[in-house]
């Protein structure tokens, strides 16, 4: 009971949604989509990197939902089993700023003082830096692949989620829960990991949300640059390449996986809203 | 006074913000895995060879050295020659300017157009209709691809109407400001969401600001209270906003020139990497850094200059 009153209205608590409905049609889009992701072997029978040569850019049909492309690849196919590489991608490449960040900014909001300014330094000469001119030049230092989209994705994207928890540290330190957990001789870790963290962590779970569609973005537009996952594995961007040359015959080649790109960011978005409005009640 | 004691204050503070850039650059590129003389040589390397070459780009010398040289090179506007044509890089990356200039403005003016009406339209009534319309735009704006809102806009815009030109960058001004049109508004479309989402919540907090309420209760007409209380305003926010977000559309024009096949600054750095020429990936990562801290200082200034209150 004591604990309850130190550590204010748990997350969990906070998190309960009413009469959210734009939330759950996020979540239902979102649960969608990793579903198509996940069963893609059971949905289409194609291999979605089998060429067919001789039916290329067949119009959609019975057999080919969506048409095939250039090389006779089963456009459909592609497309869902594009959304598992930019959707695991996207997801896991916040993981890792997120908790990055996250630690950094708690650290440095709690303690201040030197580690503070140096890290804000960090921060000051990192947010400089264009995040596509960077993952270029990571690519160009790592290769291309999803190891350079991960490295380029944390070393510029942990800097929002620390601003963020260092600015909500240095308001929730001065609060009376906290002082509380000090006054009661609890360790600092303690205090950090239990008291402190569950208060502060909320808005960057709102923020990794559009962090997401950030993610998925830049694997598209690197994928795009030919700079990405490589071909021919099907991936959303490296698709829309792809089919920019024929885009007068079938504009629908390239038009979808952004479309499929639009409907996930619109799912994310509506979850990150339905955090801010619940949250803010 | 204050507004140049201020500037100067500003101008103090992008020095160390230089500097960590070309901490960063420098240890960027060094970090990088295998001989740049295996690159120059090709084939062609031998030990005794590849040991003229370390010479010759100074990388046989202790790297804390090596740093300091590069830093007296980029204070004398020297940043290298390239690997493949030995061409100056700083003149390269000066060659490409006027097309990436043409889609930073284009894309700040357009994303200007589009953001501030919108904005302006959706806090005038806090939860009316309008406004819920206004606020669906960045949900549905934010996951649009550029690459792919550019290859729309070819298609619709340029392929079906012929309106504009779907690439290069032409040899006129006017034929600049056309062929850039297109790759601005898909830097713009993508860049909205994000303006007019804090837009929004800075005209909301204008609205009701005391000043506002003030004109209000005077009798002053809604339209000239929006015409001269809040547009001005409105104008502040969007420098600020901008400014934060400058970063991302530096970003945006690097892939955008690539759909629209314009040879600007950040084609110079793609192109780079096949060739694995780094004194261009290292030229042009600085330039564009450096780039963003400028834009960032003129936006602070520009925002000092209109409200006077940030010099105080």
């Amino acid at each position: 009971m004591s604990t309850t009153l130190i550590r204010g209205k748990s997350l969990t608590g906070r998190l309960k949604f009413k009469g959210n409905g734009s939330f759950y049609l996020g979540i239902g889009i979102i649960s969608l989509l990793v579903i198509i992701a996940a069963a893609a072997p059971l949905i289409s029978h194609y291999d979605p990197t089998g060429q067919d040569l001789l039916n290329t850019l067949v119009p959609p049909s019975r057999h080919h939902w969506l048409g095939t492309d250039q090389l006779g690849r089963d456009v459909f196919t592609r497309i869902i089993y594009g959304a598992r590489i930019d959707l695991t991608i996207g997801f896991a490449a916040v993981l890792l700023p997120f908790i990055l960040g996250t630690t950094l900014g708690l650290v440095s909001g709690w303690f201040g003082g030197w580690f503070d300014s140096l890290l804000m330094r960090i921060v000051d000469t990192t947010i400089a830096f264009p995040f596509y001119v960077l993952a270029i030049a990571l690519v160009f230092i790592v290769g291309p692949g999803p190891k350079a989209i991960i490295l380029a994705i944390t070393l510029v994207g942990w800097v929002a989620y620390c601003r963020i928890i260092r600015a909500a540290v240095l308001v929730a330190k001065e609060l009376d829960y906290v002082h509380a957990a000090k006054l009661s001789g609890l360790p600092t870790a303690r205090i950090l990991r239990k008291h402190l963290l569950p208060n502060v962590i909320s808005q960057a779970i709102i923020f990794s949300m559009s962090d997401i569609v950030l993610s998925i973005l830049a694997i598209v537009s690197l994928g795009y640059l030919g700079l990405g996952v490589p071909i021919p594995t099907a991936e959303w961007g490296s698709m829309i390449q792809e089919g920019q040359a024929y885009i007068l015959q079938q504009w629908w080649i390239p038009t979808i996986p952004g479309v499929m790109v639009v409907i996930t960011g619109f799912g994310l978005s509506l979850i990150g809203d339905g955090l801010v409005r619940r949250l803010n009640k | 006074m204050n507004f140049l004691f201020y500037a100067g204050k500003r101008f103090l503070q992008v020095i160390p913000a230089l500097f960590g850039i070309s901490i960063a650059v420098f240890f960027l590129v060094h970090l990088i895995p295998g001989d740049p003389a295996d690159i120059i040589l090709g084939q062609t390397a031998t030990p005794a060879r590849s040991k003229v070459i370390h010479h010759m780009l100074g990388i046989d010398r202790p790297i804390i050295v090596q740093y300091f040289s590069f830093l007296n090179h980029l204070f004398h506007g020297s940043l290298g020659k390239s690997y493949v044509n030995n061409l100056s890089v700083t003149k390269l990356i000066l060659g490409r300017l006027s097309a990436t200039a043409f889609l930073m403005c284009g894309g700040i003016l357009l994303s200007l157009l589009i953001s501030v009406p919108l904005a302006i339209l959706a806090a005038s009534k806090e939860g009316a209709t309008r406004d819920q319309v206004v606020r669906v735009i960045p949900i549905v704006g934010l996951g649009m691809p550029q690459v792919w809102v550019g290859i729309e806009l070819i298609l619709l815009l340029g392929l079906k109407v012929h309106w504009f030109p779907v690439s290069g960058f032409g040899d006129s001004f006017l034929q600049h400001i056309r062929s850039t049109f297109l790759p601005a508004l898909s830097i713009a479309i993508g860049l909205s969401p994000i303006l007019i989402r804090s837009l929004r919540a800075s005209m909301l907090e204008i609205l009701e600001a005391d000043f506002v309420l003030t004109a209000k209760a005077k009798g002053i007409g809604k339209m000239r209270v929006t015409l001269s209380h809040v547009v001005r305003n409105a104008i502040i926010a969007s420098v600020t906003v901008l400014g934060v977000n400058i970063a991302y559309l530096v970003g945006s024009t690097v892939i955008v020139e690539r759909v629209f096949a314009i040879p600007a600054t950040g084609s110079l750095m793609i192109d780079a990497i096949a060739t694995r020429d780094y004194p261009i990936v290292q030229g042009v990562t600085l330039f564009f850094a450096i780039v963003v801290v400028i834009v960032n200082l003129l936006a602070d200034l520009i925002h000092a200059a209109l409200d006077p209150r940030v010099a105080l």
